[in-house]
């Protein structure tokens, strides 16, 4: 990304330049917090600015009041963004941070880095089976986060650690649920697993409804095609989870129009 | 229709006291299609209850131009939010008066999803209701925009919506001997279909190139 590149939505405007030496000087945390989120958005692929995130990794100064690492997350976040691999073996170092919004974004970042080296790391996270996927007391949420290293895992691991997410399915928090059976349909190919996720189509909490429709998008599921449609949420988020089946078709099949393409684009053009 | 119904169905929207139940009277009003309703659902749309907006809009459109009559009547004293729901309405019934404000819109409006809709409702325009020579204008004008659109715009559904109205257009034009504008949408929506970033909206184009092509 150019350097001119400039964010104008009232925040302030920065270059990749200044957001590199906002994140390098320790004065303003706040300024530091936002460098690390620019260099993500902006995608600012420069040598100087992965340094800079990856000293942030590890930074001590920036605690919220839970003991937590606000910029360790945010340059967590973006280390994923940037598509440079050799950050892998610092964002795998993040799983065994104490906070477990670092853990959620290193382990985030990794699936978006495609870090098959990172496979062992996260399954030892989840080592303690649905048994230990408890929640924290006082916490909103569970000992790890399982959402993020079940979406891990269902795109970074062959298949030999089906056994290990399988029973995460019958977890009572729906979203691990659905981690889970999302992964397992990545990991498997069989459509039980995808139908799970369209069934909960139907439920009541509308949160809960559009992050489905997203993974559904995600994964490219075909035959939810109509369900997507008919589902209660808004259009836009319909869209893009119809959008996401589409290119998996053209992206299977190469071909742009075909019987499955113009199924799913006849679709589309009555949500726009 | 039975009056009765129709005021009973007014007073629930009137006393509805929560969010949720909101949405199900503007539901129940907007099902009757009734013109009766219309004020009662441009109402709604600055309530700022997306739920709600989403069926009253769905109304209006069903109710047609006496509903684009009321809200082109009524749409400069609009704040932002209700201006966006509004223009839905004239971009789904798609009336010939609204022409040039939907055009505004595609072009310019702040909220990608407001631009979407315009763009879609620029294919669905009304054209039988406007002589020759306006719809030659009017033509000319939405390609124009959606060419623009289609090229420009960074958000891509936008630009699919962009595409969907390009077909509609040319379908339209074609009826009318407009080759001009039937060629200009071609070659325009051959360029997307080659050439944009998105598969979704090289596939959109493609399709409908395929489909004009069977019209022809």
């Amino acid at each position: 990304m150019a350097d001119s590149q400039i964010l104008n939505d009232g925040a302030p405007q920065l270059t990749a330049e200044k957001a590199i030496a906002n994140l390098r000087q320790t004065e303003d945390t706040g300024d530091r917090y936002y460098a690390a989120w620019w260099l993500g958005r902006f995608q600012v692929r420069a040598p100087e600015a992965i340094a800079a995130l990856l000293e942030a990794l590890t930074d001590e100064k920036d605690r919220d009041t839970d003991g937590g690492f606000p910029l360790r997350r945010n340059a967590a976040r973006a280390l994923g963004k940037l598509e440079d691999k050799s950050v892998i073996p610092a964002l795998i170092e993040c799983l065994d941070c104490a906070d477990y919004y670092v853990r959620e974004a290193a382990a985030q970042s990794l699936e978006s880095l495609n870090a098959k080296e990172s496979v062992d790391d996260l399954l030892k996270l989840i080592e303690g089976g649905v048994r230990g996927a408890v929640a924290v007391e006082g916490k909103p949420h569970l000992v790890q986060p399982y959402n993020a290293i079940l979406e891990a895992l269902g795109s970074l691991d062959d298949g030999a650690n089906v056994p290990v997410i399988e029973p995460f399915l019958s977890h009572d928090v729906p979203q691990v649920k659905n981690a889970a059976a999302r992964a397992m349909y990545q990991l498997t190919g069989e459509n039980q697993y995808a139908d799970k996720l369209v069934d909960t189509l139907r439920c009541d909490d509308l949160q809960l409804r559009r992050s489905i429709l997203l993974d559904l998008g995600e994964i490219g599921y075909l035959p939810a095609a109509e369900a997507i449609a008919s589902t209660l949420a808004e259009n836009s988020i319909k869209l893009i989870a119809l959008k996401g089946l589409l290119e998996k078709q053209i992206q299977q099949s190469k071909i742009l129009v075909s019987d499955q393409t113009r199924k799913v684009m006849s679709l589309m053009d009555t949500l726009l | 229709m039975d009056d009765s119904v129709l005021q009973s169905r007014l007073q629930a929207v009137e006393s509805a006291d929560s969010a949720q139940s909101m949405i199900d009277s503007v539901e129940a009003l907007a099902e009757l299609k009734d013109e009766g309703a219309i004020d009662a659902l441009i109402r709604v749309l600055g309530y700022n209850n997306p739920g709600a907006a989403v069926a009253a809009v769905e109304g209006l459109i069903q109710i047609g131009t006496p509903a684009a009559s009321a809200v082109l009547e009524q749409i400069d004293g609009y704040n932002y939010g209700a201006r966006a729901w509004a223009l839905r309405v004239l971009a789904g019934i798609g009336d010939p008066r609204g022409l040039d404000l939907i055009v505004e819109t595609a072009a310019e409006d702040f909220s990608l999803s407001v631009r979407r809709a315009a763009a879609r409702g620029l294919g669905a325009i009304q054209w039988e209701r406007l002589t020759a020579a306006e719809r030659h204008d009017g033509q000319v004008k939405v390609t124009d925009t959606l060419l623009k659109v289609v090229r420009d715009d960074p958000e891509w559904v936008v630009r699919y919506g962009g595409v969907v109205g390009l077909q509609g257009v040319a379908a339209a034009a074609a009826v009318d001997g407009l080759a001009g504008v039937v060629k200009r949408v071609g070659e325009g929506l051959g360029d997307r279909a080659s050439h944009d970033d998105v598969p979704a909206v090289r596939a959109r184009a493609q399709w409908a190139l395929e489909q004009l092509r069977e019209q022809a």
